[in-house]
C-alpha cells in the first residue's frame, strides 16, 4: 500500500509530477505557485526525479518550452498562477489547438490591479475557452490524485488535449494536510509511457501548425469539441480505475454530497466547497433538504451529470469565485445555458459571486446564504438571480 | 541561386545541395525571396535531420498551406515571441530521450528576433541550450507588409516610416548575442552560400547555443528587381555595410568575403548599395554621411575585438 505523508497542496502537485515520471519541467516563479517548482528542482537535484528543468525567463516561455518538450515526445509539466497564467495565455491556446498533451497546475490567485496575492478563481476561469481540460481540487489528497490523473486523461488517444488542474493558493497551496502517496510501480503500470498522436523528433519529417484554409482550420477545432465530449467518458473511466487501484474514487466530473433526497442544490468548485459541505451538513441537521454538487471539471462542463441530479429540484444556487464583468459568475452562466437544453421549466436558479480577491468565506456565510435562498423560495418568492456577496 | 561564385578568383565547387530532396519546389515564396536560398544551404548541412521552429514570419507562409509542406524536414510553427523557448523545450526533450543526430533550429525573422522574440532569445542563449538560432534579417516586418522593425536600417522607407524614413540605426543583435557569452555567433548572407555553409558546419560541431544572423535582401520590401537578391547581398558586403564574421573563443574572426573591406579604400561607395533599392529612393546626402559614419564605427568595433 501507499504511504501517508504531510504535504502542502503545492508539494502534492510536485509529488504527482514525480510519480508521473515527468521528463521535462519548464517553469517561472510566481506567488503562490513557486514552491511547486522549488520542490521539483530539489527532487531533480537530489536525484529523486530523473527530469530536466528549464528555468525559463518568463511564463510565456514556460509554457512555450513545455509545449516544445511535449511536441518532441517528453512528458512535460509546468505550473503557474495569476498574472503568469495571463502572460502565457497565447500558449494556452497554442498547446490545445496543436493537440499536444501536457499538464499544468494553476495555483489560483486574484488578478491585478490592485496587487493581491490571495486566492479566487479569476485566473483559472479566464482560460475556459482555450480547449484545455480543466479540473479543480478541493483538498490536498485530491490535488495529488487529480494531477496524477491529468497525465492519464491528457494522453488518452480519445482526448489528446492538455489538462490544467486548479488549486487555491495558500488555502491548499501552502496548507499542510495528510496525503496518501501510492506505490510507484502501481502508478507506472497504470500510467504507462508517454502517449501522443505524433512526435516531432527528427525520425521522420513532420510539420505542425502550417497555415491552413478556413475549412481545414474549422475541422481541426471541431475535433477538439469532439475530444472534449470524449473526455467526459475518459475522466469517469480514469476515476473508476484510480478508485480500484488506489482506493479513492471521486465521482467523475462532479462530486455529490447529501444529494439523494435533496430538493435544493448548492453548486461550487474548489477548496471553499469544504466550507460549503460543512454548512450543508449543519443545515441537514436542522432539516433543510439540501445537497452539494461540487464541480471537479468545468471543461468539459458536466451539464448532463448536474441535470441528472437537479432535474426534480426546487432551486439551485451556484457559488462562483470569479466574475465575468458585465455578466455573472461563469459557472452559473455555463450551468444555466446547459440546463436550459433539457427543460423549459428550470428549477429556480440563483448565482452568488463571493470570495473575490481572497475575501474569506466561512461555513457561517454559506449557511446564511443557503438558508435565505431556501426560505425565500419556500415563502413563494423568487431570490435574486445574481448577488455579489460582500462582507466587511 | 548559382552553385559557384563566378566573381571569386578560384571557382568554388558546388555545395552538396541535394536541394530538391529537402527544399521542395512549389513553395509560396515571392520571386527572388532569400528564404528558400538559405534553406537550401541548411539542407546541404543537415538534410532531413533538422527541426525548424518557425514563429510568425514570412517563412510561416513560404512553406505552404496545409496539408502541403515545401520542406522535407520537420517544422514546428509557433507563436511570435516563442521560437527560442519552444526550441529550448524540443532540444531538452531530445536530450532526455537520448536523440543526438537531429539539429534543432529556431528560424525567425528580424521582428521575431530583435523585437518580440528578444526576451525568449536572451533567455535561451543564457541557458545555453544546444540549438542553432538563425535570424534571417530582411530588415522589416515583411509578412505584414513592410513595417519598421528595430532591425530596419537608418534612412529606410517602410510603411510605418513612410515619409521621412527610419530615424534610428539598426539594432545589432549579433553584438547582443556576443554579450551573452554563447559559444558561437556568426553573421552571414544569402549571397555567400559557401560562407553560410561553412558557418553552419562549424555550428553543428559546437555544443551549446549558436546564433547566426543572415542578411536577407527582400525584393518586395526593399523595392528592387527580384533578380538582384544576390547582387544586393554582395553589395552590402562589398560596401562594408554588412560585415561577415564569426565569434568564438572570445574574439571575432573576420570571414573571407569581408576580409578585403577592413581597408576602407577597398570598399565600394555605399551609394552603390543604396541606389538599387527603392526604400532608399529619398535618402539625402546627410543621411548617407550618417550611414557611412555608422559603418566606420562598426568596423572599428570589429577591429577592436579581432
Amino acid at each position: 500500500m501507499g504511504k501517508l505523508v504531510a504535504l502542502t497542496g503545492n508539494y502534492a502537485v510536485a509529488y504527482a509530477a514525480k510519480y508521473a515520471r515527468v521528463d521535462v519541467i519548464a517553469a517561472y516563479p510566481i506567488t503562490p505557485q513557486t514552491s511547486i517548482v522549488e520542490k521539483l528542482a530539489e527532487l531533480i537535484e537530489s536525484g529523486e526525479l530523473d527530469a530536466i528543468m528549464i528555468r525559463v525567463e518568463s511564463e510565456h516561455s514556460a509554457l512555450a518550452a513545455t509545449f516544445g518538450a511535449a511536441v518532441a515526445g517528453a512528458r512535460a509539466f509546468t505550473a503557474t498562477s495569476s498574472q503568469g497564467l495571463l502572460y502565457m495565455h497565447e500558449f494556452v491556446h497554442w498547446t490545445s489547438r496543436a493537440r499536444i498533451p501536457a499538464v499544468m497546475a494553476i495555483v489560483t490567485r486574484a488578478l491585478a490591479p490592485p496587487w493581491n496575492i490571495w486566492p479566487d478563481h479569476s485566473d483559472f476561469m479566464d482560460q475556459r475557452d482555450a480547449g484545455w481540460i480543466m479540473g479543480f481540487a478541493m483538498d490536498n489528497q485530491e490535488v495529488f490524485d487529480l494531477t496524477l490523473q491529468a497525465f492519464k486523461i491528457s494522453e488518452d488517444p480519445r482526448v489528446y488535449l492538455p489538462v490544467m488542474i486548479g488549486l487555491e493558493g495558500f488555502i491548499l497551496g501552502h496548507t499542510t494536510m495528510l496525503v496518501e502517496l501510492p506505490e510507484q510501480e502501481v502508478v507506472d503500470q497504470w500510467l504507462g509511457p508517454r502517449k501522443q498522436e505524433y512526435v516531432i523528433d527528427g525520425k521522420e519529417p513532420l510539420a505542425l501548425g502550417n497555415l491552413a484554409w478556413p475549412e481545414d482550420t474549422e475541422e481541426m477545432f471541431m475535433e477538439i469539441q469532439k475530444a472534449m465530449d470524449n473526455a467526459k467518458k475518459v475522466i469517469k473511466e480514469v476515476d473508476e480505475e484510480y478508485g480500484k487501484l488506489f482506493g479513492r474514487k471521486y465521482g467523475g466530473l462532479i462530486q455529490c454530497i447529501n444529494c439523494e433526497d435533496a430538493k435544493y442544490f448548492a453548486v461550487s468548485m474548489g477548496a471553499w466547497s469544504g466550507d460549503l459541505i460543512e454548512a450543508v451538513n449543519k443545515l441537514r441537521e436542522e432539516g433543510y433538504p439540501i445537497g452539494v454538487i461540487r464541480i471537479r471539471f468545468c471543461r468539459p462542463f458536466p451539464y448532463e451529470d448536474i441535470w441528472e441530479k437537479v432535474k426534480n429540484s426546487k432551486g439551485v444556487i451556484v457559488f462562483d469565485r470569479s466574475i465575468s464583468f458585465g455578466a455573472w459568475g461563469p459557472l452559473f452562466t455555463d450551468l444555466l445555458t446547459g440546463l436550459y437544453h433539457y427543460t423549459n421549466n428550470l428549477p429556480i436558479m440563483s448565482n452568488v459571486v463571493a470570495g473575490i480577491g481572497g475575501v474569506n468565506i466561512t461555513y457561517n456565510d454559506f449557511a446564511k446564504l443557503l438558508t435565505s435562498f431556501i426560505e425565500t423560495i419556500e415563502k413563494g418568492d423568487k431570490p435574486p438571480v445574481f448577488t455579489w456577496y460582500h462582507k466587511r | 541561386m548559382t552553385t559557384s561564385n563566378p566573381q571569386s578568383p578560384k571557382p568554388r565547387p558546388p555545395l552538396p545541395y541535394n536541394m530538391r530532396e529537402v527544399v521542395l519546389p512549389g513553395d509560396a515564396a515571392c520571386p527572388g525571396c532569400p528564404i528558400p536560398m538559405a534553406w537550401k544551404v541548411l539542407s546541404a548541412v543537415f538534410g532531413e535531420k533538422m527541426i525548424l521552429v518557425i514563429p510568425a514570419c514570412c517563412s510561416s507562409v513560404v512553406v505552404g498551406a496545409y496539408p502541403g509542406n515545401s520542406l522535407k524536414a520537420s517544422v514546428v510553427h509557433v507563436a511570435f515571441a516563442s521560437a527560442a523557448a519552444v526550441a529550448s523545450g524540443i532540444a531538452e526533450a531530445l536530450r532526455k530521450r537520448g536523440i543526438t543526430d537531429v539539429q534543432v533550429i529556431a528560424w525567425a525573422g528580424d521582428g521575431g528576433t530583435a523585437d518580440i522574440g528578444m526576451a525568449s532569445l536572451s533567455g535561451a542563449a543564457e541557458r545555453n541550450h544546444d540549438i542553432i538560432y538563425i535570424m534571417y534579417d530582411n530588415e522589416a516586418y515583411m509578412n505584414t507588409g513592410i513595417q519598421r522593425s528595430s532591425s530596419t536600417p537608418y534612412g529606410a522607407w517602410t510603411t510605418t516610416t513612410p515619409i521621412i524614413g527610419k530615424t534610428e540605426h539598426k539594432k545589432d543583435v549579433a553584438k547582443i548575442m556576443i554579450a551573452h557569452g554563447v559559444p558561437y555567433v556568426a553573421t552571414a548572407s544569402v549571397a555567400y552560400p559557401h560562407d553560410l555553409y561553412a558557418k553552419l558546419q562549424r555550428a553543428k560541431k559546437i555544443r551549446g547555443f549558436k546564433f547566426i544572423h543572415i542578411h536577407a535582401p527582400c525584393p518586395v520590401g526593399w523595392r528592387f528587381d527580384p533578380k538582384y537578391t544576390v547582387r544586393i547581398g554582395k553589395l552590402a558586403v562589398e560596401t562594408g555595410l554588412w560585415i561577415l564574421y564569426e565569434y568564438y573563443d572570445g574574439k571575432i574572426h573576420l570571414s573571407g568575403p569581408s576580409r578585403p573591406y577592413i581597408d576602407p579604400k577597398k570598399r565600394k561607395p555605399i551609394i552603390e548599395y543604396l541606389k538599387l533599392q527603392g526604400r532608399f529612393k529619398k535618402i539625402t546626402e546627410d543621411k548617407i554621411k550618417e550611414i557611412e559614419k555608422y559603418v566606420e564605427q562598426h568596423w572599428e568595433w570589429i577591429k577592436r575585438h579581432m
